[in-house]
């Protein structure tokens, strides 16, 4: 025992040494999540668009008012013609077109349907989805006023369960939580590891009469330390700039954050207790794990909606489980009696990877 | 010239030589572009719902037949509780929870107006405004069924991409990312290696000047990087489908230049730094912002206002803007001036600040 906290003590040594690192490895997620959180956002709102009308009355200019007050679209150009609407799409000046039909008016007070043509730029479906769906808002309240009352109505009333705002924030804050915490500490171990084999101290630590297991202790403990601080930081950062509710207990959300974290710290001893070379363990943590990470963890895109291979495979991404529990958390309130899967996935990913690391430590003493 | 070439052939011949490298910057950027492509979507399939139909009469199982049968939804549970729905959507385990109150058909029948209750789990990102949109438009077209005469006739025409499938969205936008992050991370971290190993002082004696040399390193990543991006493409309409409506040879023009700027960032950071450790911490900050702030995933007119000058600061977000532009909407040269336009500042700006920064003494 007295080993290991002989270990220990030097790398806190090796951490407080290198202030200019310590730094940059709390201050990173915690500027990421502040720059990104602003920034990965998917509300739709003042949507670009044209409005092509080519023979202009009240009725016209009524529903024209009724596009621009809602707070959705922003009209950037009027046309009589439907000309150069083509050239706007293209370079994405505007983003959707309405288009009124000839006698748009007229037919409006006769016999025949007045005609509406609504054109979206598809290219991002779900801009052009949402801004379809709210048009067509507008177009039936616009009549059901003009008309007073219609056939059949049915009046949906929308609850947005757990984040009645559907404020953008608290939607994507917890899950870039475990995004930037993943990234943080699988580099921090990968780096860690790769000092020692470069300076040729690795294999004093080999022939040491440390156990492999009191050596993969050794490095994630101090790393643990240090992650829990970048914890406190982003979750508080989540309260106070983005304004995030906290509704579940804190003490378990730290607890499950530190879980997280040693599953993280653990694929980077593994992935440098794996790899020889540095350009290919970098190439495949970096380029290899980024992705996949940003994309199959639920983070952004809704997993559920994935088919069924990549749903699959999302089910290995620690990532996936701890954007589960922190929104469960945060938003929704629940405690371990809702969240005890997610947190035993966790618990068996990190015991898994440690054992993996362990016994590769093994094999080289072996060799 | 001449310097310049030999230089680079024995760049040619370190990549060609260590095959492991080679192949994870041939075959990781198709693998993750298949699998990944697939995964990046808003498009709402099989949402898991549950039913609480408390009416239980022709029309309200009319109404949740639509929402079975619309492909959009699945319905995983029914019951006529609302404890058991609210436990539902506590567990995750459904994204929509429709209630029909036990008047609906009644109402409808009597006074022309039914009320219906659709709960989100808004706790499931962006998907639960999608979902809400789709569940009001299943509902709506359900109403016009049931005899609402509208006296607007509204029709949608849904130009570039009319099935909305998201893949030929996202393909060329991750393609770009792809073949953005090996070439960043293969010239960030080239220079630096030569430090570490001491091959630059060798570089550094020699006749050859700073312009050369970074010429030199430039090439063969670039090849590469092009290479990359083809071989991209050809998956991307083979595979994928993914149109191409514009001029291919306007999007080669355009990626060349867009390399030749992403590729000096690299090289730029590659001086900066001492070691590739350094590097590694560089360009993973560098890449993050490039794949979160262009656009790729999330649109930048959503951003928050201060923050989307900064994404206009991004090379990604404009070559990404280019390359769909050109692939689903045909645009000409005139139509992608502006993105084009801050390329060619950003090429510039970086490539001097390459040269500048690599200084032969100080290697």
């Amino acid at each position: 025992m007295t080993a290991l906290a002989g270990l220990l003590r030097k790398e806190l040594f090796h951490i407080r040494r290198d202030r200019r690192t310590l730094v940059v490895i709390t201050l990173l997620p915690v500027l990421q999540v502040i720059l990104f959180g602003f920034a990965i956002r998917t509300d739709v709102d003042h949507v670009r668009i044209a409005i092509v009308d080519p023979a202009p009355d009240t009725a016209t200019l009524a529903l024209r008012a009724r596009f621009e007050g809602g707070g959705v679209f922003r009209i950037v150009a009027v046309r009589p013609r439907l000309d150069d609407l083509e050239t706007l799409f293209q370079s994405g000046d505007i983003q959707a077109a309405v288009v009124f039909g000839p006698r748009f008016a007229a037919d409006l007070r006769g016999e025949d349907a007045a005609r509406l043509l609504f054109v979206i730029d598809g290219t991002e479906p779900n801009t052009g989805a949402v801004a379809q769906a709210y048009a067509t808002g507008v177009v039936q309240r616009y009549e059901s006023e003009g008309t007073g009352g219609r056939a059949a109505r049915i009046v949906p009333e929308v609850r947005m369960r757990f984040n009645p705002t559907r404020e953008s924030s608290n939607l994507f804050v917890p899950g870039l939580m475990a995004f930037v915490l993943t990234i943080i500490s699988s580099l921090m171990t990968a780096i860690s590891l790769t000092r020692e084999k470069e300076t040729g101290t690795m294999e004093a630590l080999l022939v040491s009469p440390l156990r492999p297991w009191q050596i993969i202790a050794g490095k994630v403990a101090p790393y643990l330390a240090v992650g829990f601080i970048v914890i406190v930081g982003v979750i508080v950062e989540a309260r106070l700039v983005f304004d995030v509710p906290l509704r579940g207990s804190l003490p378990l959300l730290l607890f499950e954050g530190l879980l997280f974290i040693l599953v993280s710290l653990s694929l980077g001893i593994l992935i440098s207790a794996r790899t020889s070379s540095q350009r290919v363990a970098m190439m495949a943590a970096l380029v290899g794990t980024m992705l996949p990470t940003m994309l199959l963890s639920g983070f952004i895109f809704p997993i559920e909606s994935m088919p069924v291979p990549l749903r699959l495979l999302s089910l290995i991404v620690p990532a996936r489980w701890f954007v589960e529990v922190a929104r469960g958390i945060m938003l929704k309130g629940i405690g371990l009696a809702y969240l005890w899967p997610q947190t035993l996935v966790l618990v068996g990913m990190a015991l898994l990877l440690l054992t993996a690391s362990a016994r590769s430590f093994r094999e080289r003493l072996e060799t | 010239m001449r310097r310049i070439l030999f230089l680079a052939q024995a760049e040619v011949l370190h990549i060609v030589r260590d095959r492991t490298t080679l192949a994870q910057i041939l075959i990781m950027p198709v693998v993750q572009l298949l699998v990944l492509s697939n995964a990046a979507t808003f498009a709402i399939r099989d949402t898991p719902t549950y039913v609480v139909d408390l009416d239980r009469t022709r029309l309200s199982r009319d109404l949740v037949a639509r929402f079975a049968s619309s492909g959009h939804f699945r319905i995983v549970g029914e019951s006529v509780s609302l404890a058991r729905a609210d436990e539902a959507l506590l567990e995750g385990d459904v994204t929509l929870a429709l209630t029909i109150p036990d008047d609906f058909e009644a109402s409808l029948v009597r006074s022309d107006a039914a009320p219906l209750l659709l709960t989100v789990n808004a706790e499931k990102g962006s998907a639960a405004g999608i979902v809400q949109s789709y569940a009001t438009r299943i509902v709506s077209a359900y109403e016009t069924e049931l005899g609402s005469r509208s006296r607007i006739d509204v029709r949608t025409n849904t130009l570039f991409n009319p099935t909305l499938d998201y893949r030929h969205y996202m393909v060329p936008g991750i393609l770009v990312a792809l073949v953005t992050m090996i070439g960043t991370f293969l010239t960030a971290q080239n220079i630096a290696r030569e430090k570490e190993l001491g091959t630059l002082e060798q570089l550094n004696v020699t006749p050859i000047t700073r312009g050369q040399f970074i010429a030199a390193k430039l090439l063969p990543f670039w090849t590469l990087a092009l290479l990359d991006f083809a071989i991209g493409l050809v998956v991307a309409k083979f595979v994928f489908g993914v149109p191409m409506r514009g001029s291919l040879l306007l999007l080669f023009a355009s990626a060349g230049w867009y390399m030749i700027a992403a590729l000096a960032i690299g090289l730029w950071i590659s001086t900066l730094v001492e070691t590739q450790q350094q590097a590694m911490f560089v360009t993973f900050f560098i890449i993050n912002i490039y794949l979160l702030m262009s656009g790729l995933f999330t649109p930048i007119d959503s951003m928050a206002p201060w923050v989307r000058p900064l994404a206009e600061l991004n090379p990604v977000r404009h070559f990404v803007t280019i390359s769909r532009a050109i692939l689903m909407k045909g645009a000409g040269i005139r139509e992608i001036a502006h993105p084009l336009g801050a390329l060619a500042i950003y090429g510039v700006v970086t490539l001097t600040l390459a040269v500048r920064q690599y200084s032969k003494r100080t290697a």
